[in-house]
């Protein structure tokens, strides 16, 4: 491999991030508010007044790669499981990695998963969504009728009810991937869920609809009509291209705003009814406990939240003192994230971030906090607030109304604490 | 490209470009509405024609999918409901169910339910929803019996899915209830009948999300911006001394 490493592998590991401070001439014992002046990166062969290899000789040609790859430097940027977290790896969760994106959009490829029964191939050909139930004409769509009916383009993200649940009775995790990384945002193209249940006419006792995927989970939500009407997609291209198979190929729906367990993937039928089914993924699972014992149900809306992806754990300060910049991204299941604000000193004092780049309904806004460092210890936190006023709480404020039984819909303020060296820590303050 | 080619391709365009104008004439921009559709049916010369009369009517049809077979629906119709609606034919006891379980559930799930590993526990922790260490199983917290036989049809066994019914299906929910003393008597015959009588007692205990009243105070109008906290920042705990994050070059292999 090559010399000139970022020392990406270190971003997780104390000894490690200890070990390249010594090798930047130990400017760890320097203390505190002297934080070093970095090393440029890199191997002199390469660098001027040197030419380097690529450039003198051949590349690849054309189509050689045809389906492009990110940078063999970047192998890095890859989604992570836990693997104590689950039982298997078919029922479990993979993570995003979101201190190593900017701006809004998550790459294919790199988009959280959660599987309840691994991922389905389904060939297109055999590809059916049933509509039945409470309907005039019970219909069957392929997909090629699908792209037949009138489409549209909507980013979305989808952010799984359990992000951040494991920091529900303390700071855990030490990386925003694992805090944070269960969420993703991408544009999709699909059909308006209104356009096939009007194809299919609604009997005027239809109240509720069960959405089902393809799966060996045949994974279940209930989902409220009026929701179903208003907003759903029903999905089969993200960023331009076919859903992956870890995201619902051929066809998932987009629940808007809500849960991304109810965003099911592999949509093979929908059934209309007057009632909803509670079925496991909404009475046992995604049901929040509270502190008294008793349990809120059909949860469906993501509170507004935000998370400073860089620096966090994963990607620490390596540039020493002076002007730097703070990146991290901000949504709200209720509608456009009106504003984010920053603080270094632990919400001691907020300074508005600057939200930059496009502002989509339901959506992860990218925010930015530029200052110049001066090399003291920080306590780093991002706070969001939506367009209907919501404002992301604290986690203490967050457990104080439920509680830490709940595991789902943290989205209280996260603290990362930057030392003087830059390293970067998950840790909880008062 | 030759010279023929580009101007064919041309041509095309041109004429793609016209219709898709009229169809975008007919059409509300798009904007709050995803349900804004083009004329339905209207081929897009006569939409070209009358522009103004094909503004869409409340309810188009587009004639798209076909009707789905009952045989079709019936294959795939697996959900059951609280009352009952979508219970396959079947009867079972908790006696019959047992060695069935033992056979296709316990190398997960524990002979009594208790788990294996970190598969999930189905029985036991009654009275520990209120703790700090709280065990939701199907006695514990379900709210509806509906909703074991619902999955277990649906998605168990886990990698053998849709694999049980009829009198095997009620054997093995009766048997679950049982572990979990929903109901006490080995015998007690489960059927397609009887099922909606079982009751689970958790179903009280849920409520309907009520954020929007319940913790209305973090609707705040103007949040604090300075001097917000009195003192300097104390750390209460850090992740690095739990020390369960996986590091780099543990995850998952990748080619």
């Amino acid at each position: 491999m090559s010399t000139h490493t970022l020392d990406h592998e270190a971003g997780l590991s104390r000894r490690s991030l200890l070990g390249r401070g010594l090798a930047l001439g130990g400017a760890a014992a320097l203390g505190p508010g002297t934080a070093a002046v970095a090393a440029e990166p890199g191997n002199p062969a390469n660098l001027p007044p040197n030419v380097p290899e690529w450039s003198k000789t051949l590349g690849d040609g054309v189509a050689v790669r045809a389906y492009g790859k990110p940078s063999k430097h970047e192998a890095h940027v890859i989604r992570r499981d836990v693997e104590w977290l689950t039982a298997s790896r078919e029922s479990s969760v993979s993570f995003t990695p979101l201190h190593e994106l900017d701006g809004i959009i998550t790459p294919n490829g790199l988009c959280f998963e959660r599987h309840h029964s691994g991922i389905a191939e389904l060939d297109p050909n055999d590809y059916r969504l049933m509509i039945h139930g409470l309907v005039d004409k019970p219909l069957m769509f392929t997909l090629q009728d699908l792209e037949r009916l009138p489409r549209t383009n909507r980013v979305y993200f989808a952010e799984c009810a359990a992000n951040s649940g494991m920091e529900w009775r303390g700071a855990q995790m030490n990386a925003c991937q694992f805090t944070h990384g269960m969420i993703h945002n991408v544009m999709y193209t699909g059909v308006p869920l209104r356009v096939l249940l009007e194809e299919a006419g609604l009997k005027t006792n239809a109240k509720w609809l069960l959405l089902e995927g393809a799966d060996s989970a045949a994974m279940t939500r209930s989902l409220p009509l009026q929701k179903a009407l208003d907003d759903c997609l029903i999905a089969f291209r993200m960023n331009g291209e076919r859903l992956r198979p870890e995201n619902g190929y051929p066809v998932r729906i987009c629940v808007p705003g809500w849960e991304a367990n109810m965003w099911v993937k592999w949509l093979r039928r929908i059934e209309v009814g007057d009632q909803p089914w509670h079925h496991r993924e909404e009475t046992s699972k995604y049901t929040d406990l509270l502190e008294n014992g008793k349990a809120r149900r059909f949860t469906y809306v993501m509170d507004a939240k935000s998370v400073i992806t860089s620096p966090s754990p994963q990607t620490p300060f390596r540039h020493g003192r002076g002007f730097t910049v703070v990146s991290g991204i901000a949504w709200s299941g209720r509608g456009k994230v009106a504003r984010v604000d920053v603080t270094l000193d632990g919400g001691r004092n907020w300074r508005t971030a600057r939200i930059d780049g496009p502002v989509f309904d339901k959506s992860m806004v990218r925010f930015y906090a530029e200052f110049d460092w001066d090399g003291r210890e920080l306590f780093l936190q991002s706070r969001a607030m939506d367009e209907t006023g919501y404002v992301q709480p604290t986690k203490d404020e967050l457990r104080k109304v439920r509680g830490v039984n709940s595991v789902y819909h943290n989205n209280g303020i996260q603290t990362w604490r930057v030392s003087p060296e830059g390293e970067v820590e998950n840790v909880e303050i008062a | 490209m030759s010279r023929s080619r580009e101007i064919a391709i041309l041509l095309a365009a041109a004429v793609i470009g016209g219709a898709s104008f009229a169809a975008a004439q007919s059409a509300k921009p798009a904007g709050k509405e995803p349900q804004a559709k083009p004329a339905g049916k209207e081929t897009p010369a006569k939409t070209a024609a009358a522009p103004a009369v094909a503004a869409a009517p409340a309810k188009v049809h587009y004639g798209i999918g076909r009707e789905a077979k009952p045989e079709e629906i019936a294959g795939w119709d697996i959900d059951v409901r609280p009352d009952g609606q979508g219970l396959p034919p079947g009867k079972g006891t908790a006696r019959k169910g047992e060695e069935l379980f033992v056979t296709q559930c316990a190398a997960c799930h524990g002979e009594f339910g208790e788990s294996a590993g970190r598969w999930p526990v189905l029985a036991g922790g009654a009275g520990s929803l209120a703790s700090h260490d709280p065990v939701k199983t199907i006695g514990s917290y379900w709210p509806y019996a509906s909703t074991v036989i619902d999955y277990v049809r649906r998605a168990m066994p886990f990698g053998n899915a849709q694999s049980l019914e009829g009198d095997d299906l009620y054997s093995i929910v009766a048997y679950v209830l049982y572990l979990n003393d929903v109901i006490t008597d080995q015998d007690q015959e489960l059927s397609d009948k009887s099922f909606p009588t079982v009751k689970l007692a958790n179903e009280a205990n849920f409520f309907d999300d009520d954020r929007e009243v319940s913790e209305k105070a973090f609707w705040k109008k103007d949040p604090c911006m300075t001097n917000c906290v009195a003192g300097a920042p104390k750390i209460l705990g850090r992740a690095r001394a739990i020390d369960v994050t996986p590091e780099d070059g543990k995850g998952p292999r990748v080619e």
